[in-house]
């Protein structure tokens, strides 16, 4: 198939049409609007369904609904909308449903703006909602890289019955790039025996988050973090650039941020001083061991984010004492410069 | 190589749109393209650009501090972005609404008296057309030949539009070649 340039937005509705998503729920915010105007128009064409609810807590459980019949469900916010989203995102890992969410993230807190953040890292990777419960997060760092991830966040979601989010920041969802729709490889995925679509013939399912019998809710527990571990052994997922014997500084950084850091690399390069960038792809399950991996040997490692400081944590337990971690973010909206960034590598060298 | 490029006018002078033609012919040319819009809290007839790169190696950082080219249709973008570009660039002027011109001496610089050249062919509103033509003749970031091409399944459905604004490309075009 040709390539198209498509908006990140764009490109990531159409994902999820290729993807077999007929369920679609939304709630319009900046900077990730272009989604839902996308898929208005696409998913009647392929005889889906667009609803826009009244807010995003309608929608949040909108999904939850829908999750529960089987149907494969999608939808697309922003960091305020994603963050009333969170009572149904807990319930949906509690009663073990798969849904795909994607948050285009936006500077925070509170209404904060409209311009790319990475301040939500916390939020998606260690629970935004109550209780034990984890996320399948992907961090994609180009237009192609978050059509690649959407087209299998379903299949995961399925394989896992669990929630998984799609990270963005403002700048992939409003820039525009070349990409291709190819077709992932199937994934054996288990049946859906839990769905309620209907119990004529057989016994009804029960879906349910609410455990009023204490050694019943700790099973469910268990149950979940046996899942968590599985994503732990199969999930990981991180790009090693330039990453070799010899560098000074290891860069650990995501998505957009990751992209600003590969052109400083190349302008060290050129000047003889070897810096490796390890880009998580998955910040949850995080690829800890292979942080750990590229951090042997290095002067220092530097997270940089568009944050005041969230990854730099799982770094720092990653790295654990192999070089001293140091952090560098840019908040608010403010992307990184090339620049500063190097400023930044350069006192550490 | 890396060419990297800045569109800049009010909100309506299709500066998004002539960006975009040149990161879809760049893309069809086989380059690596990224095209970036400012989306900050803009307003209706406010400021509006866009950046584009045309590169021959996957883009890192999208964003561009100091573009080798940039575009500008009105007065306040020429203010912004004229000191931004890159020595040994070039910056293409909207004459028609810009009576300055650069006092660099470390750039080239082109007037295009862009919508003089669109009313002049009966279509007010492709003044982006002329100053895209004289941009793509005097960079060569694509080539002409694909952007002409590109021109024409665009306009393809609508002969009068397509004929107009061919001919206010081609005088855009003539502009870059005979100031060479």
């Amino acid at each position: 198939m040709a390539k198209k340039l498509m908006k990140g937005n764009e490109a990531i509705g159409e994902a999820a049409i290729q993807a077999g998503v007929r369920n679609y729920f939304c709630y319009p915010i900046t900077p990730q609007s272009e989604v839902a105007e996308y898929l208005a128009k696409r998913m009647p064409e392929v005889g889906g369904m667009f609803l826009q609810g009244e807010s995003e807590l309608a929608v949040g459980n909108m999904i939850f609904g829908a999750a529960a019949t089987g149907e494969r469900v999608f939808t697309t916010s922003s960091s305020p909308g994603i963050s009333l989203m969170q009572e149904a995102i807990s319930y949906i890992a509690g009663a073990q449903l798969p849904a795909v969410f994607a948050n285009i993230v936006r500077g925070g807190p509170g209404l904060g703006g409209i311009l790319p953040a990475q301040s939500d890292y916390f939020q998606s990777v260690k629970g935004g909602g109550h209780g034990d419960y984890k996320m399948l997060v992907l961090a994609p760092s180009t237009v192609q890289e978050a059509v690649d991830l959407m087209m299998i966040a379903f299949d995961l979601a399925d394989k896992y019955t669990n929630p998984v989010m799609i990270i963005g920041d403002g700048m992939i969802g409003q820039m525009m790039e070349p990409v291709e729709f190819k077709k992932p490889p199937p994934m054996a995925l288990p049946p859906k025996k839990w769905a309620a679509n209907g119990c004529k013939g057989r016994d009804p399912v029960i879906i349910r988050s609410l455990f009023l019998d204490p050694l019943r809710l700790e099973q469910n527990n268990r149950e979940l973090f046996v899942k968590y571990r599985r994503m732990q052994a199969e999930e990981v997922r991180f790009e090693r650039y330039n990453v070799e014997k010899g560098n000074k500084v290891l860069i650990v950084a995501y998505g957009t941020t990751a992209r600003i850091c590969k052109t400083v690399i190349a302008d060290f390069k050129a000047r003889g001083i070897n810096v490796g960038l390890l880009r998580p792809i998955s910040l949850y399950p995080f690829p800890m061991a292979a942080v750990a991996e590229a951090a042997e040997g290095v002067k220092a490692v530097l997270s940089v984010e568009m944050s005041m400081g969230q990854m730099v944590e799982d770094v720092e337990r990653s790295v654990l004492g192999r070089a001293p971690v140091g952090f560098f973010g840019r908040v608010g909206g403010v992307v990184p410069t090339p620049e500063e960034i190097t400023v930044e590598i350069e006192k550490l060298l | 190589m890396q060419k990297e490029v800045t569109f800049a006018g009010f909100g309506g002078q299709g500066i998004m749109s002539i960006g975009q033609f040149v990161a879809y012919t760049g893309m069809e040319e086989g380059s690596e393209v990224v095209w970036l819009p400012s989306y900050g809290p803009e307003m209706r007839g406010g400021t509006a650009y866009c950046t584009v790169v045309v590169s021959d190696r996957p883009i890192g950082s999208p964003i561009i501090q100091n573009p080798q080219y940039a575009v500008v249709m009105n007065r306040p973008s020429f203010d912004k972005f004229e000191p931004t570009i890159k020595p040994g660039g070039l910056i293409v002027i909207n004459s028609s609404l810009i009576d300055v011109k650069s006092r660099r001496t470390d750039i080239d610089q082109l007037g295009v008296p862009a919508n003089e050249i669109a009313i002049k062919h009966g279509l007010p509103r492709s003044a982006n057309i002329a100053m895209l033509g004289a941009f793509v003749g005097r960079s060569g970031i694509i080539k002409s030949n694909n952007l002409k091409k590109f021109i024409e399944k665009k306009f393809g459905s609508r002969r009068e539009v397509l004929e107009s604004n061919m001919k206010i490309l081609e005088e855009g075009l003539g502009i870059a070649e005979n100031s060479q």
